[in-house]
């Protein structure tokens, strides 16, 4: 880590060499280019997922070495969030949704720096890694993802994941709850606790269940059941989750909102049990998704309200408290938008036209955003919910949006199964360039 | 899936021996009238006759033994090209294969089409082109072009910013890649301005159907869209 240390000199040095070896040969045009290199200005990225690595590719891309662009990101690779449902369905292997850093900084000469972002020092603008090393910025980005509260579920905590995963950030946890979920037997019960709003991936729990349904289906396990107890009385795409839990998994998934169980009142990672103000719901198998907020560094920063998550301003991205530093994603409070990946890239193309417009004065078009979010009911069967978005009085509102409705044919339904396969072939390439 | 597959091998074997008459429905001659509807499916991105020209894809006059990825002026995925290079010419042979499901037969092409499971239909359409672009390749005034009138016509008389184009095709980058890599979501680099500009009108019109692309197009005004048809007619595809 030292060459990523106090003095950005080193960095900009390694630039310096990258970008004399990238035009080697040219000849003279090489000297302007190494100039505005050795000068350019910092944009530092903090998370190296579907906000901030898209936001790091964006900006090297278009501004090329006019800025210097560094990806701080704790992990070597990163496992995708969204999709990871299909693995623990057997749908998709681990690794086809692991993606690494290597064609941005190969391709786009971003400095990746592998290292954990511990704070922000906001008056002197710069990161502090874990070390204790520095990396100055004159434009940060901010994508931690968010943090699951523990203690949002009495009972839970940092410990108790190990027993009762919550595999709501992709990585360890998700392959602990698969391995989990394989040693399951035929008769035994699976609870998913799903968190009360906002949370990353509005769908997601729901989908989940329907992978877990698809799996139980296949191995013959229909003595099983799988029950949801939620925190809201309602939730994303709920008629088509009815619809299709019905169509193929009759009586194999129970959802209940707060309406019948009266309150969520605990877990017992000991016994398997959740307490609920109706009855006590014991699971072989019990997945607690608590509440969540914005990603630590982002709070710590002095990044977000009351609410745990990031206010912005709708028309950039950028902070509401500090006009150096832009928050993506998950972490910031994006009006209408959805806690997504989607949303989360579309997001980023925003500050990034912003940073640049900031830093080398490029033309700043009126912002746009967009979502859709896939979800797999069953292996042939997929429905979607969009929407279009731009900034309002109130921030980030929505212009139009679309969802799938019931009694769909099922060659459609077939269909957006590809075309969200399609989807994360080419978010992916979006976000990290290869 | 085994098993199947050897039942599918069972069913080729007893056609086969069909024209000799031992099964109970021969498979009937390829039609080209019928492959000419089957060819309807096409024409969205293929034209064919004397006045064929390169559209969202290549046009398919002089189809039979050209070499594939072979076309001037037509900006090929390097998939294709490199079938090409390495000998593959289309005939009745290939382009059954090829039909049959583009994206196995030549991975990376960036032909969106996900593939003509039934060999009948196959046949009646190799049939039909085989006429049309050999044959008799002026016979049909190919009118195309005609019927689709003058939509989006405004839209096409705008020279379209790149700049601003580049910054609106951020939305779309992130299901249409940029590389032309079609994988489940149609290529739409290196296509035709006229032809990008129809497309998004006839989602805006509800001549085409479905659910994210109306989404997308809805908000697109004449600007917009002549500044996407300029930055993507202008990406080369890998």
């Amino acid at each position: 880590m030292a060459g990523h240390s106090t003095n950005g000199l080193s960095r900009r040095q390694f630039g310096f060499l990258a970008g004399a070896a990238a035009v080697a040969g040219a000849g003279s045009l090489a000297t302007p280019s190494i100039v505005r290199a050795a000068n350019a200005p910092r944009v530092v990225i903090v998370g190296g997922g579907p906000g901030g690595a898209t936001a790091a590719r964006y900006i090297a891309k278009d501004a090329g070495e006019a800025l210097d662009v560094t990806l701080i990101e704790a992990n070597p690779r990163y496992t995708t969030c969204f999709f990871s449902n299909l693995y623990l369905g057997g749908l998709r292997s681990f690794d086809s949704i692991t993606h690494g850093y290597d064609a941005l900084e190969a391709n786009y000469g971003i400095s990746f720096v592998n290292a954990r972002a511990s704070a922000v020092e906001r008056d002197a603008q710069q990161v502090v890694l874990a070390d204790g090393s520095r990396v100055a910025y004159d434009r940060l980005i901010i994508a931690p993802g968010v943090d699951v509260i523990h203690e949002s579920v009495p009972g839970y905590s940092k410990e108790a994941e190990e027993i009762m995963p919550h595999a709501w950030k992709a990585g360890p946890q998700t392959k602990l709850l698969k391995e989990r979920f394989d040693a399951l037997e035929n008769g035994q019960q699976i609870i998913i606790v799903a968190p009360p709003n906002p949370y990353r991936c509005p769908p997601g729990p729901y989908e989940r269940a329907s992978m877990f349904a698809h799996v139980l289906k296949a191995r013959g396990h229909t003595a099983s059941r799988i029950i949801i107890l939620d925190y809201k009385p309602k939730f994303s795409k709920q008629a088509l989750f009815a619809e299709g839990w019905e169509e193929f998994y009759p009586g194999m998934i129970e959802w209940y909102g707060p309406d019948v169980h009266g309150g969520i009142q605990g877990v017992d990672p000991e016994t398997g049990t959740v307490e609920t103000d109706f009855d006590t719901f014991t699971g072989a198998l019990v997945n607690v998704i608590p509440a969540q907020k914005a990603g630590m560094i982002a709070r710590d920063a002095g990044l977000a309200d009351d609410t745990g998550y990031c206010p912005i301003d709708g028309a950039s991205m950028r902070s509401a408290f500090d006009d150096n530093i832009f928050i993506l994603g998950d972490a910031s409070i994006a009006g209408a938008m959805p806690k997504s990946a989607f949303a989360a890239n579309s997001q980023a193309k925003v500050a990034a036209m912003n940073v640049r417009g900031d830093l080398v004065g490029s033309k700043v078009f009126p912002a746009r955003y967009t979502n859709t979010c896939w979800s797999l009911i069953e292996t042939d069967n997929a429905v979607k919910v969009g929407g279009q978005y731009a900034p309002g009085a109130e921030g980030i509102a929505s212009t139009s949006t679309f969802i799938s409705q019931i009694h769909e044919p099922a060659d459609l339904r077939k269909a957006n199964t590809e075309e969200a396969a399609g989807w994360y072939q080419g978010i992916t390439a979006d976000i990290f360039g290869a | 899936m085994r098993k199947r597959g050897r039942l599918t091998a069972l069913a080729c074997v007893l056609a086969a021996i069909g024209s000799a008459g031992f099964a109970a429905e021969p498979s009937p001659a390829p039609d080209p009238e019928r492959g000419k509807a089957v060819f309807a499916a096409c024409k969205g991105c293929h034209q064919v006759g004397a006045d064929a020209r390169n559209g969202i894809g290549p046009h398919l006059d002089g189809l039979f033994g050209r070499k594939a990825g072979s076309l001037d002026g037509f900006a090929y995925s390097s998939a294709m090209r490199r079938h090409g290079t390495d000998g593959l010419k289309w005939d009745r042979k290939s382009l059954d294969t090829y039909l049959s499901d583009p994206q196995v037969m030549i991975p990376g092409t960036r032909m969106s089409f996900r593939g003509m499971e039934d060999a009948g239909a196959r046949a009646d359409l190799i049939a039909y082109l085989e006429k049309i672009t050999v044959s008799t390749p002026a016979s049909d005034p190919a009118p195309v072009e005609e019927h689709r009138a003058e939509i989006g016509s405004a839209a096409m008389g705008i020279a379209g910013d790149p700049a601003y184009g580049e910054y609106l095709a951020s939305e779309c980058l992130t299901c249409h890649q940029q590389s032309g890599r079609t994988d489940g979501i149609p290529s739409i680099v290196g296509w035709p301005r006229e032809a990008f500009i129809r497309v998004i009108f006839e989602y805006k019109t509800n001549v085409r159907r479905h659910q994210v692309m109306q989404l997308m197009t809805a908000n697109l005004g004449n600007e917009e869209i002549a500044a996407l048809a300029a930055y993507f007619g202008g990406l080369d595809p890998q």
